[in-house]
């Protein structure tokens, strides 16, 4: 079983690999195409600049080959800004394209009274649709870091938390369910965080 | 439901031994970063602050393998700093495992180290602590630094301010005429932060009861409380502060 943590110079990788590693699963970094197309399960990981992001998946030729995964109907999770480059596209900067895996933009989360910018701290997830990751979340607190979040239609929403008077997706899944990105960072969000690798676990194992 | 208030735990980190031990429920001292870490995430810990209180050179490298010694088995949010003077030492540590950098002194004399940090690794890794003394001739809140030691005349408020405009995420507001009194936190401090500054604020100094606890997150907006003592020499257990601070109404992951 092979597990492939996309490898473009996301910060938090190190984090991501520590935090898999201490499931047990063995998970290697790579930006090889083949290697990537061949994988049992992939990891996007990232934090930072959605531009940014997107342009050094562009560099490395990896927008081709993540997107022919994802049609693969392997397991492929997202996390963080790699959950929210699973979209069309995000208006951070003006208008930059996403990976288009899953209908839906990333806009800004807007100034509320009492609400600060970014939301950094533990939320309280409330799960809208049970699929392998969010079979352990709801209620629980995972922990969230970010300034932009997902609008997109109620059928990709697995579940959510609120902020304000926004409902922000905080696992998002595509139509075929092979797809799952989490906005929070399960690498950061204690013993629920490493649930959701234990989970990633078992749907690689399932295929 | 919204962000549930932090309780944070501190370390303060000598010579790669944390300062003084940890008393666990067996009155064991114990002085490994990595075991108490690992306590304090299953106790219910929200976040860790790491205080490395060396100076030299070789124990910053020991600062090094301790943060990614703990950033292996545990977690959760670390915030890290002490002695923090440049860029590359933030690059050191955040390859290390830390996922926030505070900067204290390092900041008074040069402001745009705030802002070179939050260029390179976002403004919510950057945290602007800020040790405060009230001074009733003058009546101000006066910020000192060299852990606690020098006066800089700078007013703690506006400083606060100048700290977020340079590109600080978070401050770490220590009040020294609550710290070690164990006779609750500085309300009136964190009130008037409050509302002068939007990001989040980390309270310390204080802590002496659960009561100490409920009163800074019931009467001011701050987003976390850190302590140390009283959970080191386990005046205070955590699952239990953060029971009765649930049933107090106050927003907390259990």
């Amino acid at each position: 079983m092979t597990i492939i943590i996309i490898d473009y110079g996301a910060g938090n990788i190190a984090n991501v690999m520590k935090a898999i590693a201490s499931t047990g699963l063995s998970a290697k970094l790579s930006h090889d195409s083949s290697e990537i197309l061949a994988a049992d399960g992939v990891v996007l990981p990232g934090v930072g600049a959605y531009g940014a992001a997107m342009s050094a998946l562009k560099e490395r030729h990896l927008i081709g080959p993540l997107q022919a995964y994802a049609k693969s109907g392997k397991p492929l999770l997202g996390v963080c800004l790699g959950m929210q480059l699973l979209f069309e596209r995000s208006t951070e900067f003006g208008e930059t394209a996403g990976l288009g895996i899953i209908p839906g933009d990333v806009v800004t989360l807007p100034q509320q009274q009492g609400y600060k910018v970014p939301q950094m701290g533990w939320n309280q997830n409330q799960v809208r649709q049970l699929n392998p990751i969010t079979s352990t979340l709801n209620d629980t607190y995972t922990y969230f870091v970010h300034s932009f979040y997902v609008q997109t239609a109620p059928k990709y929403i697995a579940a959510t938390v609120d902020y304000g008077q926004i409902e922000i997706p905080s696992v998002v899944v595509n139509d075929s369910g092979n797809v799952i990105g989490a906005q929070f960072h399960p690498e950061k969000s204690g013993k629920d965080g490493l649930l959701v690798w234990q989970s990633f676990k078992e749907m690689v194992d399932d295929k | 439901m919204t962000l549930a208030k932090r309780i944070v735990p501190a370390l303060d980190i000598k010579n790669g031994q944390v300062v003084k031990g940890v008393q666990f429920e067996n009155l064991r001292s114990v002085g490994d970063p990595v075991t108490v870490a690992k306590a304090y995430e299953q106790a219910g810990a929200d976040e860790l602050v790491l205080l490395d209180i060396t100076a030299t050179l070789e124990e910053r490298d020991t600062m090094m393998t301790i943060v990614n010694a703990i950033s292996s088995v545990v977690f959760i949010p670390l915030t890290v700093g002490g002695g923090i003077r440049s860029t590359q030492d933030m690059t050191r540590l955040i390859k290390a495992g830390a996922d926030k950098i505070f900067v204290n002194s390092a900041a008074v004399k040069q402001p745009e180290l705030i802002t070179k940090g939050a260029a390179i690794f976002g403004s919510q890794a950057i945290v602007g602590a800020i040790d405060v003394k009230w001074e009733p001739k003058s009546k101000f809140y006066q910020v000192y630094v060299a852990g606690g030691t020098q006066p800089t005349g700078l007013n703690a408020i506006s400083w606060a301010k100048e700290m977020v405009a340079l590109g600080a995420g978070e401050l770490l507001v220590t009040s020294m005429d609550a710290d070690g009194t164990k006779n609750g936190y500085d309300i009136d401090l964190y009130q008037q932060l409050t509302e002068v500054v939007s990001v989040p604020i980390i309270a310390s100094g204080g802590a002496g009861k659960i009561e100490d606890f409920t009163a800074l997150l019931t009467q001011t907006t701050v987003d976390a409380a850190l302590a140390a003592s009283v959970f080191h020499l386990g005046e205070i257990a955590l699952p239990q502060l953060k029971q009765t601070l649930k049933q107090e109404g106050v927003a907390i992951r259990i």
